[in-house]
């Protein structure tokens, strides 16, 4: 392999910006009225229903169907939004077939689920375009709370704690609220910079102050928050991104799904964004999958998508799975990152075999394999970035590389609280992140209480 | 496959689905469309004297519906036929020429006096029609004119119009009745004292529909106001099956023949009228909705429902569910059922939990040892039957007869002789045994 020195083939234009157009149009259209009266018809209005059992945000889903088929959007909208703000984003990118959609009865009965996914988004959609009034702030109560990372689990939390009187600042680093709804979902799942009019929607209700490009740990500290709010929640995600472990990582051609991802979300022309003829991606989650399939979608011959264990074990729904086949992506499981072949640049990446041994652990069995590439993907999970929460006179607790919170999202430090991907029972979705802002809101507002004026 | 001809107070026809008079049989086009998709036979849309009424010239239907918008019940304000009698009276001529084997009746609606009848009677039997149909029914403007429900709601002048058809009439005459009276059974009664050789029901039920909710003016209008007008469809026919029954079960109207119409829309409404007691059977709303094409399965249906049951003709089934029909007095309360969920089918929706939880007797379980699961509690069980009707899974929930041990609700032991309210301790007026 080393005996050739092949110039990587990553270029723009590989499709044309009408190709590309039709590749990042809507995933899942929306319902017609026609169309969602017929899905919402097949709802039994459970009792206690499992769908709503299964909703990280507890959305009262048969009562927000029912509305659908009274054609009471407006109640339907806010039966769905009082529980979750991001209803409208998460009825996009929830994996509703491993939630609601997986408890539905109907899979009992004709092994079909209702369409809720779709049928929360028909319910939302009307709100972002004609802004009802459905919250409203309590009076104020003096106290200021100071949330950091205006992504989901921020947003969520400042949502809730102006509806309850309180005054909030978001400081976000980036240049656009919405954490990784705006920069780390893949495009056909968001369109029309549907992200921005949901935060839109979210800050109408007034008494949230966004401040971004400010980064924690660099513009200002924990410490600094901590004297002049009454409350603070961390809501930072996790920045940094987990590494191969192996040799040469850092050559021309081997990136971060995430930081392509984000330029790939933020670029006006997407014809324009350079593309590898020959992709590799290394993960099995969520974003391995927006990767590959984004990357196949503008335009990439070859997609290799990596896994270290089996379909079963992939952190991606079996939905999104299929999403990846019926793209074009060649899904290789059991094998893991060897070496990487480069010159100046990457052109191949040897793989070894992976397999459970006797006791269950994963281990390589000695037999590789190459694949050329001229891309590689890492999407193998973020970390925290522990740094920026370095330098609080007492330190927060931390576990497995996340931080630590009790059920009412606290952290181990008086006045902090955490929710989102950043804390320990953190799952990448965006309906927890949702939640945790959430709960967290409530256990501020009683700690408020409690501490009395 | 069992043949459905079949034979009305002697009027044959290839099978016992005849079109209802309504729109659908207003012209001859319509009607000759109706027999080339295998109708039995068609009753003319009803004929009056000249000048022929005129009707409104806005909306004329209005429907209840379904979620998924399918058409569950159905209103209309039209009035009787609005084209010539002669017109009609030549179209009917044709038919009757071209489609000897299938039946043609006239419905007819006439003023209250006998000279009348004798005048226009004989001329529109003059056509070849095989019968009369008296529309009795029509509860919207007809009404108002004194014809009508107007008429069916006073048995002396069903009794009397009816004899004075007869006597003008050569040909079987049906008297078709209105639902909008208290007691079916005096009017059926009169019909039969006026010498009617059968009766037909039910004609619509006063009804509006709904309200326009931008307006806030009733639903439909015509320039701002409307008025009630007849219902039907599949929402009314319980309220036909009981007429029918209550007719076919009682001494004094149980030998008149009837003709069932009332939300026939597939082949098992037709056993239910046909089981309760009907030897004929009409029907307009569901081929308003879907067209004339629904008849291959009602005979398609019927048919292999006969085969299946080892009948040979329709008549075998006609009355077969009478005697099941009868007075509470006389249902027996020493019978005990008990509802029994079949877990291997619950698809753990919860609502026979809520139902009985909420509305009824506590009966139902929702989490057994911890766990979700819904299981009928025998203790509390009264066999009311709601958990059946509210299950969304057929079969799932079915309701068991205890033959012996104890009722765990009363501690009593089940006892296999009948006893009814007749007899009853509770009872005041009881007979003693």
């Amino acid at each position: 392999m080393t005996n050739n020195n092949p110039t990587p083939d990553i270029r723009p234009n590989r499709l044309s910006k009408s190709e590309i157009d039709a590749n990042f149009c809507d995933l899942h259209p929306p319902l017609s009225r026609s169309a969602a009266l017929v899905a919402a018809d097949r709802c039994y209005f459970c009792y206690d229903a499992p769908c709503t059992t299964a909703c990280p945000t507890g959305i009262d889903i048969p009562a927000f169907i029912q509305k659908i088929r009274s054609d009471n959007l407006r109640g339907s909208a806010y039966t769905i939004l009082r529980e979750n703000i991001m209803g409208g984003m998460c009825a996009r990118v929830c994996p509703t077939e491993v939630l609601c959609e997986a408890a539905c009865v109907r899979n009992t009965h004709e092994n079909k689920p209702v369409d809720i996914g779709l049928l929360q988004r028909y319910a939302t959609d009307h709100v972002y375009a004609e802004r009802p009034a459905l919250f409203t702030r309590a009076a104020s109560s003096g106290k200021r709370v100071a949330v950091i990372g205006a992504g989901p689990a921020g947003l969520s939390c400042a949502h809730r704690l102006t509806m309850l009187g309180h005054h909030v600042v978001v400081f976000e680093r980036a240049p656009k609220a919405g954490g990784l709804n705006e920069y780390g979902i893949a495009a056909y799942k968001t369109v029309d910079d549907f992200v921005q009019q949901e935060i839109d929607f979210i800050l109408s209700i007034g008494g949230i102050e966004v401040r971004n490009e400010v980064e924690l740990g660099v513009d200002f500290s924990l410490d600094e928050l901590g004297d002049e709010y009454d409350a603070v929640f961390l809501g930072i995600g996790l920045g940094a991104v987990n590494a191969l472990g192996i040799d040469n990582e850092d050559i021309p051609g081997i990136e971060s799904a995430i930081d392509y991802i984000a330029d790939l979300r933020q670029a006006k022309d997407k014809s324009k964004l350079p593309v590898g003829k020959r992709v590799v991606v290394v993960g099995g989650g969520m974003t391995a999958i927006d990767i590959a399939v984004q990357s196949k979608r503008l335009g990439a011959e070859q997609v290799d998508l990596v896994y270290r264990r089996g379909a079963e074990q992939m952190g991606a729904s079996r939905f999104e799975q299929d999403l990846a086949y019926t793209n074009g992506v060649n899904i290789r499981h059991w094998a893991t990152p060897l070496k990487v072949h480069a010159c100046d640049n990457l052109y191949a990446i040897e793989f070894e075999e992976t397999a459970l041994d006797a006791s269950g652990h994963l281990t390589t069995t000695g037999d590789t394999f190459v694949l050329t590439a001229d891309k590689l993907f890492k999407a193998i999970g973020q970390r925290l970035v522990e740094d920026v929460l370095v330098g609080t006179t007492t330190s927060i607790q931390t576990a497995r590389g996340k931080i630590v919170v009790d059920e009412a999202q606290k952290t181990s430090l008086d006045k902090v609280w955490a929710g989102g991907d950043c804390v320990t029972c953190g799952d990448d979705l965006t309906v927890t992140a949702v939640q945790h802002g959430k709960v967290a809101a409530i256990a501020i507002d009683r700690s408020f209480e409690s501490r009395g004026p | 496959m069992v043949n459905l001809t079949s034979e009305f107070v002697g009027i044959r026809s290839p099978n016992p689905f005849w079109l209802a008079s309504a729109p659908p049989t207003d012209k001859a086009y319509n009607v000759n469309r109706a027999f080339e998709a295998g109708w039995g036979g068609a009753v003319w849309k009803t004929v009056g004297e000249d000048p022929p009424i005129v009707n409104v010239n806005g909306p004329r239907y209005s429907a209840l519906y379904s979620n998924d918008r399918r058409v569950i019940g159905f209103n209309n304000i039209e009035l009787i036929s609005d084209r010539p009698l002669q017109t009609n009276l030549d179209e009917m001529c044709q038919i009757k020429r071209d489609w000897p084997d299938r039946a043609l009746i006239a419905s007819v609606m006439l003023p209250m006096n006998e000279k009348t009848w004798a005048k226009y009677v004989p001329m529109i039997e003059d056509t070849g029609i095989d019968g009369f149909e008296l529309n009795f029914g029509c509860p919207h403007g007809m009404s108002e004119r004194g014809m009508g429900a107007a008429v069916g709601q006073v048995p002396e002048y069903i009794q009397m119009a009816t004899e004075w058809c007869k006597r003008a009439a050569t040909v079987p005459v049906i008297v078709k009745l209105t639902p909008n009276v208290t007691n079916i059974l005096p009017p059926a009664k009169a019909a039969k004292d006026g010498g009617a050789d059968a009766v037909s029901l039910i004609n619509t039920i006063n009804s509006i529909i709904r309200v326009n909710y931008d307006t806030l003016t009733m639903y439909p209008t015509t320039d701002g106001q409307g008025t009630h007008g007849g219902y039907c469809g599949s929402a009314v026919k319980p309220i036909a099956l009981n007429m029918v029954a209550e007719i076919a079960r009682t001494k004094g109207t149980s030998d008149i023949p009837v003709s069932g119409i009332g939300g026939i829309s597939d082949w098992r409404d037709a056993v239910d009228f046909l089981a309760l007691g009907a030897s004929n059977l009409q029907v307009c709303t569901a081929v308003m909705v879907y067209g004339f094409k629904i008849i291959d399965d009602l005979t398609d249906g019927l048919s292999t429902f006969l085969t299946g049951k080892g009948m040979q003709s329709v008549s075998e089934l006609v009355g077969r569910a009478v005697p099941s029909v009868t007075d509470w007095q006389y249902l027996n309360l020493n019978y005990v059922e008990k509802a029994l969920i079949d877990q291997d089918l619950c698809i753990n929706c919860g609502r026979c939990h809520i139902a009985c939880e909420d509305t009824s007797h506590q009966a139902i379980t929702d989490t057994v040892n911890g766990e979700r699961r819904f299981e009928v509690i025998e203790a509390e069980c009264v066999g009311c039957n709601l958990c059946v009707s509210v299950c969304p899974v057929d079969s799932c929930i079915t309701m068991r007869p205890m033959t012996e041990g104890l009722d765990a609700r009363t501690g009593l032991p089940i006892v296999n002789k009948k006893a009814n309210w007749t007899t009853h301790p509770n009872n005041p007026m009881r007979k003693q045994e």
